[in-house]
């Protein structure tokens, strides 16, 4: 199986702690990855609209960029490329007239019909290396600490393109189980963030995530994983101003999933860019005794 | 207030076209009001998502196009996967959106952006507000 890997746009930038750590986990595990060449913006958003084929043309672009590099799976770690991704995938599988357009449309490319496989990374680690044998290679277990497994709307919406279309929220909880840390399971785990609406209608996306952090405090954990980079946004880096507009009691650490199992493989912090977390979060991970770069 | 039905107010080619664009049928709905419930935006929208639908069912085309219901959703999905009709919701508050947006107007103006909040942002928050509110 040759497997190419989908940054996106926001993995080069905004969230290198999102890609840095995933990079440096894989390299870790021994998983061979080739970043997808020629990669363009997913769109972010999969369009809803019959008529409204022109914004799948993106999606499917990198799909067929990794089938021509011979790729028989594409591996992303936003959650929102997941979805970007995994849905135009099942509409070039699944809609005959629809895939005929665009295939009609994009004239210069080799015709696609859903050849590749999409797969989100947690996906990945659990059926393609086991979370078995991921508890073997754990250097430094996260004895103790006790994470909230958010998993927003991306990764499990609609249920077709959902890493768990059982809805039983096992995935993360398994995954940090191998890590040696204790998930928690809250009752907004799977609430949308507000998502792009902090730009449009900030006061209601504020209010769904103060719910959701409080949600996650209650249900008594002390830190909080997600894969995405506009829920970190939302979830971590509007902690102040929550804390500040008594929106929230507390403030409780953001980290990107990868970022733990960083830290779990033995990688020392040193690849996890947590310069780019809330300082909040790395006092955080030193007061637990996990080690952070010493640059940070 | 009274609201008048009747042949002359109900706008079909604007339940047509919701139903073109969406691939969904408003008339499946019947009022159980499971999609604002699962609704995280719910609290800030005029009407509830079950409202939209039984004005759409009515062809109450300026009612449905002036609320800010369509606005305030995120794609979330959480309707459409609760709905115990099937209908995917999502697609009914896309199909409202692109109408009014198709009409040439932004719902967000990007050139109205402070320049920080521009610089703060992740690329993906800016795309898909711009995919979702600008025509």
């Amino acid at each position: 199986m040759k497997i190419s890997y989908y940054p996106g746009c926001t993995l080069k930038t905004k969230a290198k702690n999102l890609e840095e750590a995933a990079v440096a986990s894989m390299a870790a595990l021994g998983i061979e990855f080739e970043e997808l060449s020629r990669w363009n913006c997913c769109g972010a958003v999969h369009s809803l609209a019959d008529d409204d084929l022109i914004h799948h043309v993106a999606p499917v672009r990198d799909l067929v960029r990794a089938m021509e590099q011979g790729s028989d799976t594409v591996v992303t770690l936003c959650s929102m490329c997941y979805n970007t991704l995994a849905r135009a995938n099942m509409l070039m599988r699944q809609d005959e007239t629809k895939r005929k357009t665009i295939n009609d449309f994009m004239s210069e490319e080799k015709d696609y019909h859903g050849e590749v496989e999409v797969l989100h990374f947690l996906t990945f680690l659990r059926d393609q290396v086991g979370f078995d044998a991921l508890r073997a290679k754990v250097k430094t277990p996260l004895n103790g600490l006790k994470v909230a497994t958010y998993y927003g709307c991306t990764l499990v919406r609609p249920r077709d393109v959902s890493i768990e279309p059982t809805g039983d929220r096992q995935l993360m909880k398994s995954f940090l189980e191998a890590l040696g840390a204790t998930p928690v399971d809250f009752p907004d785990a799977t609430l949308c963030c507000g998502s792009y609406q902090i730009l449009s209608n900030p006061e209601a996306a504020l209010d769904v995530v103060s719910g959701i952090l409080g949600s996650a405090v209650s249900a008594g954990a002390d830190a909080l994983i997600l894969s995405c980079p506009l829920c970190e946004y939302n979830l971590a880096k509007k902690q102040e101003h929550l804390l500040e507009s008594n929106k929230i009691a507390k403030k409780i650490p953001v980290f990107y999933f990868t970022q733990l199992l960083a830290v779990a493989l033995g990688l020392g912090g040193e690849a996890c860019r947590f310069d780019l977390n809330e300082k909040s979060a790395v006092e955080f991970l030193k007061a637990k005794n996990v080690p952070v770069a010493a640059s940070v | 207030m009274p609201i008048e039905i009747s042949e002359k107010t109900v706008k079909r080619d604007f339940i047509e076209k919701i139903s073109k664009l969406s691939g969904q049928d408003v008339y499946k709905c019947y009022q159980c009001g499971t999609c604002g419930g699962a609704c995280p935006m719910s609290d800030h929208m005029d009407a509830v998502p079950r409202k939209i639908m039984r004005m759409a069912q009515f062809g109450m085309e300026e009612a449905v196009t002036g609320s800010k219901t369509f606005w305030t959703c995120a794609s979330c999905h959480s309707c459409s996967v609760n709905c115990p009709r099937g209908i995917d919701l999502a697609r009914v508050m896309e199909a409202i959106r692109l109408l009014t947006l198709r009409k040439n107007l932004n719902m967000v103006e990007v050139s109205g952006l402070p320049a920080e909040t521009v610089e703060e942002l992740p690329q993906i928050a800016l795309v898909s507000c711009f995919r979702k509110l600008t025509s």
